[in-house]
Protein backbone atom coordinates (compact mmCIF):
# COMPACT_ATOMS: atom_id res chain seq x y z
CA UNK A 1 0.00 0.00 0.00
CA UNK A 2 1.94 2.75 -1.40
CA UNK A 3 -0.34 5.56 -0.25
CA UNK A 4 -0.02 4.57 3.48
CA UNK A 5 3.34 4.41 2.96
CA UNK A 6 3.43 7.87 2.29
CA UNK A 7 1.07 8.99 5.14
CA UNK A 8 3.28 6.70 6.89
CA UNK A 9 6.94 8.60 5.73
CA UNK A 10 5.15 11.97 5.92
CA UNK A 11 4.29 11.66 9.43
CA UNK A 12 7.48 10.11 10.96
CA UNK A 13 9.71 13.25 9.45
CA UNK A 14 7.18 15.55 10.52
CA UNK A 15 7.13 13.99 14.31
CA UNK A 16 10.62 14.15 13.95
CA UNK A 17 10.27 18.54 13.18
CA UNK A 18 7.68 18.89 16.05
CA UNK A 19 10.06 17.28 18.28
CA UNK A 20 12.75 19.03 17.83
CA UNK A 21 10.58 22.11 17.38
CA UNK A 22 9.22 21.04 21.14
CA UNK A 23 12.96 20.15 22.80
CA UNK A 24 14.58 23.19 21.08
CA UNK A 25 16.08 24.05 24.48
CA UNK A 26 17.09 20.67 25.75
CA UNK A 27 18.95 20.41 21.85
CA UNK A 28 22.16 21.27 22.86
CA UNK A 29 20.97 24.79 21.41
CA UNK A 30 22.72 28.59 22.80
CA UNK A 31 20.33 31.57 22.44
CA UNK A 32 19.53 31.61 19.23
CA UNK A 33 19.65 35.15 19.26
CA UNK A 34 22.99 36.04 20.56
CA UNK A 35 24.90 37.87 18.72
CA UNK A 36 29.08 36.93 19.00
CA UNK A 37 31.30 39.25 16.88
CA UNK A 38 34.28 36.97 17.53
CA UNK A 39 32.66 34.21 16.55
CA UNK A 40 31.41 35.47 12.71
CA UNK A 41 31.20 33.16 9.82
CA UNK A 42 32.42 30.31 11.35
CA UNK A 43 32.17 27.43 8.68
CA UNK A 44 29.84 24.03 9.90
CA UNK A 45 31.59 22.11 12.21
CA UNK A 46 33.99 24.70 13.56
CA UNK A 47 35.03 24.69 17.32
CA UNK A 48 35.99 27.34 19.65
CA UNK A 49 36.98 27.40 22.95
CA UNK A 50 35.58 29.63 25.65
CA UNK A 51 36.36 30.09 29.05
CA UNK A 52 33.86 30.92 31.54
CA UNK A 53 34.68 33.53 34.48
CA UNK A 54 36.01 30.79 36.81
CA UNK A 55 38.54 29.70 34.35
CA UNK A 56 36.95 26.39 33.60
CA UNK A 57 37.72 25.62 29.63
CA UNK A 58 34.28 24.15 27.03
CA UNK A 59 34.32 23.89 23.90
CA UNK A 60 31.55 24.86 21.51
CA UNK A 61 31.00 23.70 18.69
CA UNK A 62 29.15 25.23 15.65
CA UNK A 63 27.78 22.25 13.87
CA UNK A 64 26.19 24.51 10.85
CA UNK A 65 28.23 27.35 11.41
CA UNK A 66 27.86 30.62 12.54
CA UNK A 67 26.33 33.60 10.32
CA UNK A 68 27.58 37.26 9.85
CA UNK A 69 26.51 38.16 13.26
CA UNK A 70 28.21 35.27 15.07
CA UNK A 71 24.88 33.47 15.91
CA UNK A 72 24.86 29.94 15.80
CA UNK A 73 23.08 28.76 12.97
CA UNK A 74 21.97 25.07 14.61
CA UNK A 75 20.57 26.84 17.64
CA UNK A 76 18.64 29.38 14.73
CA UNK A 77 17.75 26.50 12.64
CA UNK A 78 16.07 24.29 15.83
CA UNK A 79 14.46 27.48 17.18
CA UNK A 80 13.19 28.15 13.51
CA UNK A 81 10.95 24.96 13.75
CA UNK A 82 9.17 26.82 16.33
CA UNK A 83 8.10 29.57 14.05
CA UNK A 84 7.20 27.32 10.70
CA UNK A 85 4.79 24.67 12.67
CA UNK A 86 3.40 27.80 14.20
CA UNK A 87 2.70 29.72 11.22
CA UNK A 88 1.58 26.18 9.60
CA UNK A 89 -0.99 24.76 12.07
CA UNK A 90 -2.53 28.44 12.80
CA UNK A 91 -2.96 29.49 8.96
CA UNK A 92 -4.55 26.02 7.99
CA UNK A 93 -6.81 25.98 11.18
CA UNK A 94 -7.91 30.08 11.11
CA UNK A 95 -8.63 29.48 7.33
CA UNK A 96 -10.12 26.12 7.85
CA UNK A 97 -12.87 27.48 10.49
CA UNK A 98 -13.65 30.91 8.27
CA UNK A 99 -13.59 29.05 5.39
CA UNK A 100 -16.15 26.35 6.75
CA UNK A 101 -18.43 28.96 8.18
CA UNK A 102 -18.11 30.99 4.64
CA UNK A 103 -18.55 28.43 3.01
CA UNK A 104 -21.70 26.56 4.62
CA UNK A 105 -23.54 29.53 4.64
CA UNK A 106 -22.67 30.50 0.99
CA UNK A 107 -23.25 26.80 0.19
CA UNK A 108 -27.03 26.99 1.63
CA UNK A 109 -28.52 30.23 1.57
CA UNK A 110 -28.98 31.12 -2.16
CA UNK A 111 -29.11 34.62 -1.71
CA UNK A 112 -25.54 34.95 -0.06
CA UNK A 113 -23.75 32.42 -2.35
CA UNK A 114 -24.00 34.86 -4.96
CA UNK A 115 -22.32 38.14 -3.16
CA UNK A 116 -19.65 35.85 -1.55
CA UNK A 117 -18.48 33.84 -4.66
CA UNK A 118 -18.04 36.92 -6.36
CA UNK A 119 -16.08 37.95 -3.34
CA UNK A 120 -14.19 34.69 -3.60
CA UNK A 121 -13.50 35.05 -7.37
CA UNK A 122 -11.69 38.40 -6.62
CA UNK A 123 -9.72 37.48 -4.38
CA UNK A 124 -8.09 34.48 -5.73
CA UNK A 125 -7.30 36.53 -8.77
CA UNK A 126 -4.76 38.35 -6.89
CA UNK A 127 -1.99 35.92 -6.46
CA UNK A 128 -1.13 34.26 -2.95
CA UNK A 129 2.28 35.53 -2.44
CA UNK A 130 1.26 38.44 -3.55
CA UNK A 131 -1.44 39.15 -1.65
CA UNK A 132 0.31 38.54 1.21
CA UNK A 133 3.22 40.80 0.50
CA UNK A 134 0.76 43.50 -0.15
CA UNK A 135 -1.48 42.97 3.46
CA UNK A 136 1.98 42.67 5.29
CA UNK A 137 3.00 46.01 3.98
CA UNK A 138 -0.16 47.51 6.25
CA UNK A 139 1.25 47.01 9.73
CA UNK A 140 4.40 46.24 11.32
CA UNK A 141 6.20 43.00 10.47
CA UNK A 142 5.07 40.74 13.68
CA UNK A 143 4.18 37.15 13.52
CA UNK A 144 0.19 37.87 13.78
CA UNK A 145 0.54 40.18 11.14
CA UNK A 146 2.11 37.47 8.83
CA UNK A 147 -0.26 34.67 9.94
CA UNK A 148 -3.15 36.69 8.97
CA UNK A 149 -1.70 38.14 5.44
CA UNK A 150 -1.41 34.38 4.75
CA UNK A 151 -4.77 33.05 5.90
CA UNK A 152 -6.46 36.14 3.71
CA UNK A 153 -5.25 34.47 0.13
CA UNK A 154 -6.13 31.23 1.52
CA UNK A 155 -9.76 31.25 2.59
CA UNK A 156 -11.36 31.28 -0.77
CA UNK A 157 -9.95 27.93 -1.76
CA UNK A 158 -11.63 26.75 1.47
CA UNK A 159 -14.81 28.28 0.62
CA UNK A 160 -14.56 27.28 -2.23
CA UNK A 161 -14.29 23.63 -1.53
CA UNK A 162 -16.92 23.73 1.54
CA UNK A 163 -19.19 25.32 -0.77
CA UNK A 164 -19.19 22.66 -3.52
CA UNK A 165 -19.65 19.91 -1.27
CA UNK A 166 -22.56 21.34 0.57
CA UNK A 167 -24.00 22.16 -2.59
CA UNK A 168 -24.34 18.67 -3.61
CA UNK A 169 -25.22 17.52 -0.28
CA UNK A 170 -27.87 19.81 0.30
CA UNK A 171 -30.25 17.59 -2.61
CA UNK A 172 -29.87 14.34 -0.71
CA UNK A 173 -32.94 12.80 0.41
CA UNK A 174 -31.84 12.68 4.02
CA UNK A 175 -31.59 16.73 4.13
CA UNK A 176 -34.98 16.91 2.46
CA UNK A 177 -36.39 14.63 5.01
CA UNK A 178 -34.89 17.08 7.60
CA UNK A 179 -36.03 20.07 6.45
CA UNK A 180 -39.77 18.69 5.68
CA UNK A 181 -39.69 17.42 9.35
CA UNK A 182 -38.57 21.24 10.20
CA UNK A 183 -35.78 20.96 11.49
CA UNK A 184 -34.02 24.21 12.26
CA UNK A 185 -31.52 25.93 9.95
CA UNK A 186 -28.60 25.63 12.39
CA UNK A 187 -29.48 22.52 13.58
CA UNK A 188 -29.93 21.08 9.95
CA UNK A 189 -26.43 22.80 9.16
CA UNK A 190 -24.50 21.36 12.00
CA UNK A 191 -26.24 17.72 12.44
CA UNK A 192 -26.72 16.88 8.58
CA UNK A 193 -24.14 19.42 6.47
CA UNK A 194 -21.16 19.70 8.73
CA UNK A 195 -20.16 16.07 9.06
CA UNK A 196 -19.82 15.64 5.17
CA UNK A 197 -17.19 18.54 5.05
CA UNK A 198 -15.15 17.26 7.69
CA UNK A 199 -13.11 14.83 5.07
CA UNK A 200 -12.35 16.94 2.32
CA UNK A 201 -11.76 20.01 4.81
CA UNK A 202 -9.10 18.04 7.00
CA UNK A 203 -7.16 17.16 3.24
CA UNK A 204 -7.39 20.96 2.13
CA UNK A 205 -6.10 22.05 5.55
CA UNK A 206 -3.35 19.64 5.16
CA UNK A 207 -1.89 21.45 2.02
CA UNK A 208 -2.84 24.59 3.08
CA UNK A 209 -0.60 24.67 6.01
CA UNK A 210 2.38 23.41 4.13
CA UNK A 211 2.23 26.12 1.43
CA UNK A 212 1.69 28.51 4.87
CA UNK A 213 5.06 27.16 5.88
CA UNK A 214 6.58 28.14 2.14
CA UNK A 215 5.29 31.46 2.07
CA UNK A 216 6.02 32.52 5.54
CA UNK A 217 9.65 31.17 4.75
CA UNK A 218 9.48 33.40 1.39
CA UNK A 219 7.74 36.52 3.27
CA UNK A 220 10.82 36.61 5.88
CA UNK A 221 13.52 35.78 3.34
CA UNK A 222 12.08 38.64 1.24
CA UNK A 223 12.37 40.76 4.57
CA UNK A 224 8.90 41.70 4.45
CA UNK A 225 7.81 38.81 7.07
CA UNK A 226 8.83 38.16 10.62
CA UNK A 227 10.87 40.76 12.24
CA UNK A 228 14.41 39.51 11.21
CA UNK A 229 16.11 39.16 14.58
CA UNK A 230 13.33 36.15 15.37
CA UNK A 231 15.07 32.88 14.19
CA UNK A 232 12.86 31.72 11.27
CA UNK A 233 13.93 29.24 8.64
CA UNK A 234 13.47 32.57 5.74
CA UNK A 235 14.83 34.88 8.18
CA UNK A 236 18.13 32.84 8.68
CA UNK A 237 18.44 32.57 4.90
CA UNK A 238 17.74 36.05 4.02
CA UNK A 239 20.43 36.78 6.46
CA UNK A 240 22.71 34.31 4.80
CA UNK A 241 22.29 35.84 1.11
CA UNK A 242 24.74 38.17 1.01
CA UNK A 243 27.56 36.21 2.08
CA UNK A 244 26.12 32.91 -0.09
CA UNK A 245 29.30 32.31 -2.17
CA UNK A 246 31.59 31.95 0.89
CA UNK A 247 29.26 30.49 3.16
CA UNK A 248 26.45 28.27 1.47
CA UNK A 249 25.43 26.87 4.69
CA UNK A 250 23.18 29.61 6.17
CA UNK A 251 21.02 29.06 3.34
CA UNK A 252 21.81 25.14 2.66
CA UNK A 253 20.82 24.25 6.45
CA UNK A 254 17.13 25.64 6.38
CA UNK A 255 16.55 24.96 3.27
CA UNK A 256 16.85 21.29 4.11
CA UNK A 257 14.87 21.71 7.00
CA UNK A 258 11.85 23.49 5.19
CA UNK A 259 12.02 21.47 2.17
CA UNK A 260 11.56 18.41 4.56
CA UNK A 261 9.28 20.15 6.61
CA UNK A 262 6.90 21.18 3.43
CA UNK A 263 7.47 17.90 2.01
CA UNK A 264 6.31 15.66 4.83
CA UNK A 265 3.32 18.02 4.82
CA UNK A 266 2.50 17.52 1.55
CA UNK A 267 3.18 13.51 1.56
CA UNK A 268 0.83 13.12 4.91
CA UNK A 269 -1.78 15.45 2.82
CA UNK A 270 -1.58 13.51 -0.44
CA UNK A 271 -1.97 9.84 1.76
CA UNK A 272 -5.02 11.38 4.02
CA UNK A 273 -6.82 12.26 -0.02
CA UNK A 274 -6.63 9.10 -0.52
CA UNK A 275 -7.37 6.99 2.07
CA UNK A 276 -10.86 9.45 3.15
CA UNK A 277 -11.67 10.50 -0.29
CA UNK A 278 -11.82 7.49 -2.64
CA UNK A 279 -13.07 8.85 -5.80
CA UNK A 280 -10.43 11.71 -6.27
CA UNK A 281 -7.84 8.83 -5.66
CA UNK A 282 -8.64 6.97 -8.55
CA UNK A 283 -8.51 10.38 -11.04
CA UNK A 284 -5.02 11.77 -9.10
CA UNK B 1 -19.81 30.51 -29.60
CA UNK B 2 -19.59 34.22 -30.07
CA UNK B 3 -21.88 34.49 -27.28
CA UNK B 4 -19.65 32.13 -25.21
CA UNK B 5 -16.98 34.77 -25.59
CA UNK B 6 -19.17 37.64 -25.02
CA UNK B 7 -20.64 36.09 -21.27
CA UNK B 8 -16.72 35.13 -20.19
CA UNK B 9 -15.91 38.75 -21.08
CA UNK B 10 -18.39 39.95 -18.89
CA UNK B 11 -17.88 37.79 -16.42
CA UNK B 12 -14.54 39.04 -15.50
CA UNK B 13 -15.77 42.97 -14.90
CA UNK B 14 -16.92 41.59 -11.63
CA UNK B 15 -13.87 39.64 -10.51
CA UNK B 16 -11.93 42.89 -11.58
CA UNK B 17 -14.32 45.13 -10.06
CA UNK B 18 -13.59 43.20 -6.47
CA UNK B 19 -10.00 43.36 -7.25
CA UNK B 20 -9.95 46.93 -7.55
CA UNK B 21 -12.01 47.69 -4.52
CA UNK B 22 -9.83 45.14 -2.64
CA UNK B 23 -6.88 47.32 -3.91
CA UNK B 24 -8.19 50.49 -3.67
CA UNK B 25 -9.11 49.37 0.43
CA UNK B 26 -5.34 48.21 0.87
CA UNK B 27 -4.39 51.91 1.54
CA UNK B 28 -7.54 53.24 3.57
CA UNK B 29 -7.05 50.08 5.82
CA UNK B 30 -3.67 51.20 7.20
CA UNK B 31 -4.03 53.65 10.37
CA UNK B 32 -2.60 57.24 9.56
CA UNK B 33 -3.81 59.37 6.61
CA UNK B 34 -3.24 57.80 3.51
CA UNK B 35 -2.22 61.16 2.05
CA UNK B 36 0.65 61.29 4.01
CA UNK B 37 1.17 57.30 3.61
CA UNK B 38 1.31 57.93 -0.03
CA UNK B 39 3.90 60.98 0.28
CA UNK B 40 6.49 58.66 1.89
CA UNK B 41 8.31 59.89 4.44
CA UNK B 42 10.24 62.80 3.17
CA UNK B 43 7.17 64.79 2.32
CA UNK B 44 6.89 68.02 3.24
CA UNK B 45 3.35 69.27 4.07
CA UNK B 46 2.44 70.69 0.80
CA UNK B 47 3.24 67.48 -0.92
CA UNK B 48 0.65 65.86 1.49
CA UNK B 49 -1.93 68.44 1.20
CA UNK B 50 -1.33 68.42 -2.88
CA UNK B 51 -2.34 64.69 -2.66
CA UNK B 52 -5.20 65.05 -0.12
CA UNK B 53 -6.25 67.56 -2.82
CA UNK B 54 -5.70 65.04 -6.00
CA UNK B 55 -7.40 62.30 -4.49
CA UNK B 56 -10.33 63.97 -3.22
CA UNK B 57 -9.29 62.58 0.37
CA UNK B 58 -12.15 65.34 1.40
CA UNK B 59 -15.27 63.19 0.00
CA UNK B 60 -17.29 60.27 0.99
CA UNK B 61 -15.35 57.03 0.48
CA UNK B 62 -17.99 56.13 -2.51
CA UNK B 63 -16.61 59.36 -4.49
CA UNK B 64 -13.03 58.68 -3.97
CA UNK B 65 -13.12 55.02 -5.41
CA UNK B 66 -14.71 56.76 -8.62
CA UNK B 67 -11.66 59.28 -8.77
CA UNK B 68 -9.07 56.80 -7.98
CA UNK B 69 -10.96 54.15 -10.40
CA UNK B 70 -11.05 56.83 -12.93
CA UNK B 71 -7.55 57.47 -13.08
CA UNK B 72 -6.31 53.90 -13.19
CA UNK B 73 -8.54 53.48 -16.31
CA UNK B 74 -6.64 56.59 -18.00
CA UNK B 75 -3.38 54.68 -16.71
CA UNK B 76 -2.54 57.33 -14.19
CA UNK B 77 -1.26 54.79 -11.46
CA UNK B 78 -0.12 58.06 -9.61
CA UNK B 79 3.41 58.81 -8.19
CA UNK B 80 5.86 56.78 -6.64
CA UNK B 81 7.45 59.46 -4.08
CA UNK B 82 10.19 56.54 -3.03
CA UNK B 83 11.47 56.10 -6.83
CA UNK B 84 10.52 59.82 -7.70
CA UNK B 85 8.59 58.75 -10.93
CA UNK B 86 5.14 58.09 -12.08
CA UNK B 87 4.18 54.92 -10.96
CA UNK B 88 3.44 53.90 -14.49
CA UNK B 89 7.47 54.77 -15.90
CA UNK B 90 8.09 52.58 -13.41
CA UNK B 91 6.40 49.58 -14.09
CA UNK B 92 7.07 50.27 -17.96
CA UNK B 93 10.99 50.06 -17.11
CA UNK B 94 10.74 47.18 -15.22
CA UNK B 95 8.03 44.59 -17.78
CA UNK B 96 11.01 43.55 -20.05
CA UNK B 97 13.06 41.33 -17.67
CA UNK B 98 9.58 39.89 -16.08
CA UNK B 99 7.90 39.21 -19.36
CA UNK B 100 11.34 37.61 -20.77
CA UNK B 101 11.40 35.04 -17.18
CA UNK B 102 8.03 34.21 -17.68
CA UNK B 103 8.03 33.36 -21.35
CA UNK B 104 11.06 31.33 -21.03
CA UNK B 105 9.87 29.67 -18.00
CA UNK B 106 6.66 28.79 -19.52
CA UNK B 107 7.93 27.10 -22.74
CA UNK B 108 10.24 25.34 -20.42
CA UNK B 109 8.20 23.93 -18.40
CA UNK B 110 5.17 23.06 -20.48
CA UNK B 111 8.10 20.96 -23.04
CA UNK B 112 9.41 19.19 -19.73
CA UNK B 113 6.15 18.48 -17.49
CA UNK B 114 3.66 17.45 -20.62
CA UNK B 115 6.01 14.37 -21.80
CA UNK B 116 6.83 13.93 -18.21
CA UNK B 117 3.54 13.50 -17.12
CA UNK B 118 2.26 11.42 -20.24
CA UNK B 119 4.88 9.24 -19.70
CA UNK B 120 4.42 8.55 -15.99
CA UNK B 121 0.74 7.60 -17.17
CA UNK B 122 1.76 5.52 -19.81
CA UNK B 123 3.98 3.41 -17.64
CA UNK B 124 1.75 3.51 -14.89
CA UNK B 125 2.66 1.79 -11.83
CA UNK B 126 6.24 1.43 -13.30
CA UNK B 127 9.29 2.84 -11.12
CA UNK B 128 9.00 5.85 -13.90
CA UNK B 129 5.60 6.64 -13.32
CA UNK B 130 6.83 6.77 -8.92
CA UNK B 131 10.11 8.76 -10.12
CA UNK B 132 7.75 11.63 -11.72
CA UNK B 133 5.33 12.02 -9.38
CA UNK B 134 7.95 11.87 -6.80
CA UNK B 135 9.94 14.42 -8.12
CA UNK B 136 6.32 16.42 -8.63
CA UNK B 137 5.80 15.95 -4.92
CA UNK B 138 9.20 17.14 -4.13
CA UNK B 139 8.92 20.30 -6.88
CA UNK B 140 5.85 20.88 -4.86
CA UNK B 141 7.97 21.41 -1.46
CA UNK B 142 11.19 22.66 -1.96
CA UNK B 143 11.15 26.38 -1.93
CA UNK B 144 12.11 28.60 -5.13
CA UNK B 145 14.60 30.07 -3.65
CA UNK B 146 16.30 27.08 -1.92
CA UNK B 147 16.54 25.59 -5.61
CA UNK B 148 17.53 28.89 -7.15
CA UNK B 149 20.87 29.28 -4.67
CA UNK B 150 21.35 25.22 -5.18
CA UNK B 151 21.30 26.17 -9.29
CA UNK B 152 23.49 29.03 -8.61
CA UNK B 153 26.02 27.28 -6.57
CA UNK B 154 26.08 23.91 -8.76
CA UNK B 155 26.41 25.90 -12.26
CA UNK B 156 27.85 29.36 -11.43
CA UNK B 157 30.04 28.96 -8.43
CA UNK B 158 31.57 24.94 -8.51
CA UNK B 159 31.33 24.49 -12.12
CA UNK B 160 31.33 28.38 -13.23
CA UNK B 161 29.55 27.63 -16.66
CA UNK B 162 27.26 30.59 -16.33
CA UNK B 163 26.89 34.12 -14.98
CA UNK B 164 25.73 34.23 -11.66
CA UNK B 165 22.95 36.55 -11.15
CA UNK B 166 21.97 39.88 -13.06
CA UNK B 167 19.85 39.88 -15.77
CA UNK B 168 20.65 41.41 -19.46
CA UNK B 169 18.35 43.04 -22.02
CA UNK B 170 17.42 41.58 -25.23
CA UNK B 171 18.46 44.16 -27.13
CA UNK B 172 22.36 43.88 -25.79
CA UNK B 173 22.96 40.48 -27.47
CA UNK B 174 20.45 37.38 -27.62
CA UNK B 175 23.82 35.05 -25.80
CA UNK B 176 24.51 37.09 -22.99
CA UNK B 177 20.64 37.18 -22.61
CA UNK B 178 19.86 33.19 -22.56
CA UNK B 179 23.20 32.84 -20.58
CA UNK B 180 21.40 35.16 -17.77
CA UNK B 181 18.08 33.68 -18.09
CA UNK B 182 18.95 29.86 -18.06
CA UNK B 183 19.05 29.42 -14.24
CA UNK B 184 16.50 31.68 -13.27
CA UNK B 185 14.07 29.71 -16.12
CA UNK B 186 14.98 26.50 -14.54
CA UNK B 187 13.91 27.87 -10.56
CA UNK B 188 11.09 29.08 -11.95
CA UNK B 189 10.00 26.20 -13.51
CA UNK B 190 10.68 23.10 -10.85
CA UNK B 191 7.50 24.00 -8.98
CA UNK B 192 5.02 24.76 -12.61
CA UNK B 193 6.23 21.20 -14.03
CA UNK B 194 5.80 19.54 -10.36
CA UNK B 195 1.62 21.04 -11.01
CA UNK B 196 1.10 20.22 -14.76
CA UNK B 197 2.96 16.96 -14.82
CA UNK B 198 0.92 15.66 -11.91
CA UNK B 199 -2.05 16.92 -14.00
CA UNK B 200 -1.20 15.74 -16.99
CA UNK B 201 -0.83 12.15 -16.01
CA UNK B 202 -4.09 12.61 -14.34
CA UNK B 203 -5.77 13.44 -17.38
CA UNK B 204 -3.91 11.24 -19.52
CA UNK B 205 -4.36 8.01 -17.54
CA UNK B 206 -8.62 9.22 -17.37
CA UNK B 207 -8.63 9.20 -21.23
CA UNK B 208 -6.26 6.24 -22.00
CA UNK B 209 -9.25 3.71 -21.12
CA UNK B 210 -11.00 5.56 -23.77
CA UNK B 211 -12.89 3.01 -26.42
CA UNK B 212 -11.57 5.38 -28.69
CA UNK B 213 -7.97 4.77 -28.00
CA UNK B 214 -8.90 0.86 -27.82
CA UNK B 215 -9.85 1.51 -31.51
CA UNK B 216 -6.73 3.43 -32.58
CA UNK B 217 -4.40 0.93 -30.92
CA UNK B 218 -6.82 -2.32 -32.39
CA UNK B 219 -6.47 -0.31 -36.16
CA UNK B 220 -2.45 -0.69 -35.86
CA UNK B 221 -1.39 2.46 -35.08
CA UNK B 222 1.85 2.73 -33.00
CA UNK B 223 1.90 4.07 -29.41
CA UNK B 224 3.75 7.09 -30.31
CA UNK B 225 1.00 8.34 -32.51
CA UNK B 226 -2.01 7.01 -29.90
CA UNK B 227 -0.33 8.78 -27.34
CA UNK B 228 -0.11 12.46 -29.15
CA UNK B 229 -3.10 11.69 -31.97
CA UNK B 230 -5.63 10.46 -29.69
CA UNK B 231 -5.16 10.44 -26.07
CA UNK B 232 -2.91 13.81 -25.44
CA UNK B 233 -5.56 15.75 -27.66
CA UNK B 234 -8.27 14.31 -25.45
CA UNK B 235 -6.75 15.06 -22.23
CA UNK B 236 -5.67 19.07 -23.04
CA UNK B 237 -8.67 20.95 -21.21
CA UNK B 238 -7.53 20.02 -17.97
CA UNK B 239 -3.82 20.39 -18.69
CA UNK B 240 -4.24 24.09 -20.60
CA UNK B 241 -6.51 25.18 -17.47
CA UNK B 242 -4.14 24.15 -15.34
CA UNK B 243 -1.32 26.00 -17.17
CA UNK B 244 -3.43 28.87 -16.66
CA UNK B 245 -4.15 28.75 -12.83
CA UNK B 246 -0.55 27.87 -12.43
CA UNK B 247 0.37 31.46 -13.48
CA UNK B 248 -0.33 32.29 -9.85
CA UNK B 249 2.84 30.23 -9.18
CA UNK B 250 4.22 31.62 -11.78
CA UNK B 251 3.97 35.36 -10.86
CA UNK B 252 4.24 34.61 -7.22
CA UNK B 253 7.86 32.61 -8.06
CA UNK B 254 8.76 35.86 -10.55
CA UNK B 255 8.97 37.69 -7.46
CA UNK B 256 11.21 35.25 -5.41
CA UNK B 257 13.39 34.38 -7.98
CA UNK B 258 14.03 37.75 -9.30
CA UNK B 259 15.35 38.56 -5.82
CA UNK B 260 17.63 35.43 -5.60
CA UNK B 261 18.60 36.55 -9.27
CA UNK B 262 19.01 40.02 -8.86
CA UNK B 263 16.82 40.67 -12.31
CA UNK B 264 15.63 44.25 -12.01
CA UNK B 265 12.08 42.86 -12.82
CA UNK B 266 8.56 43.89 -11.63
CA UNK B 267 8.75 41.39 -9.16
CA UNK B 268 11.88 42.64 -7.74
CA UNK B 269 10.29 46.17 -8.05
CA UNK B 270 7.23 44.81 -5.68
CA UNK B 271 9.14 43.67 -3.07
CA UNK B 272 10.81 47.08 -3.06
CA UNK B 273 8.15 49.07 -3.35
CA UNK B 274 7.08 47.34 -0.11
CA UNK B 275 10.09 47.48 1.78
CA UNK B 276 9.52 51.34 1.17
CA UNK B 277 5.99 51.27 1.91
CA UNK B 278 5.77 52.90 -1.30
CA UNK B 279 2.02 52.24 -1.60
CA UNK B 280 1.08 54.07 -5.00
CA UNK B 281 3.78 51.33 -6.53
CA UNK B 282 2.29 48.32 -4.44
CA UNK B 283 -1.17 49.22 -5.40
CA UNK B 284 -0.27 49.21 -9.33
CA UNK B 285 1.75 45.92 -9.48
CA UNK B 286 -1.13 43.88 -7.64
CA UNK B 287 -3.69 45.39 -9.71
CA UNK B 288 -1.23 44.77 -12.85
CA UNK B 289 -0.17 41.34 -12.01
CA UNK B 290 -4.22 40.51 -11.14
CA UNK B 291 -5.06 41.53 -14.32
CA UNK B 292 -2.56 39.60 -16.45
CA UNK B 293 -3.81 36.61 -14.36
CA UNK B 294 -7.27 37.27 -14.59
CA UNK B 295 -6.98 37.58 -18.70
CA UNK B 296 -4.97 34.50 -19.02
CA UNK B 297 -7.22 32.47 -17.31
CA UNK B 298 -9.87 34.26 -20.14
CA UNK B 299 -7.76 33.46 -22.58
CA UNK B 300 -7.35 29.48 -21.51
CA UNK B 301 -11.50 29.22 -20.75
CA UNK B 302 -11.73 30.51 -24.71
CA UNK B 303 -8.95 27.71 -26.06
CA UNK B 304 -11.45 25.22 -24.75
CA UNK B 305 -13.50 25.74 -27.68
CA UNK B 306 -11.24 24.71 -30.15
CA UNK B 307 -9.72 22.20 -27.87
CA UNK B 308 -13.37 20.61 -26.97
CA UNK B 309 -15.88 21.47 -29.93
CA UNK B 310 -18.20 19.52 -27.81
CA UNK B 311 -18.11 22.46 -25.10
CA UNK B 312 -20.79 24.65 -25.65
CA UNK B 313 -21.67 27.47 -23.28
Amino acid sequence: MPRQRSVLIGASILAVIVAIALLAPYLGTRDPARIDPVARNKRPGAERVVRADDGTRTTLTYWMGTDSLGRDVYSRVVYGARVSLVVGVSVALISAAIGLVIGILAGYLRWLDNVVMRIMDGLMAVPAILLAIALVSLSKASLRTVILAIVIPEVPRVVRLVRSVVLSIREEPYVEAARALGAPLPLLLARHVLPNTVAPLIVQATFVCASAILVEAILSFLGVGIPPETPTWGNIMAEGRALFRLFPHNILFPGIFLAATVLAVNMLGDGLRDTLDPRVSRRL
Amino acid sequence: MFGYIARRLLATIPVMAVVAVLVFMLLRLTAGDPAAIIAGDNATSQDVAAIREKLGLDRPIVEQFVIWLGRILQGDFGESFFFKKTVAELIVGRVEPTLALAVCTLFLAVATAVPLGVIAAWKRGTWIDRGVMGLSVFGFSVPVFVIGYALIYLFAIELAWLPVQGYQPLAEGFGGFLERMVLPSITLAVIYVALIARITRASVLEVMNADYVRTARAKGLGELPVLVRHVLRNAAVPIVTVIGLGVALLIGGVVVTESVFSIPGLGRLTVDAVLARDYPTVQAVVLLFSAVYVVINLLVDLTYTFLDPRIRY
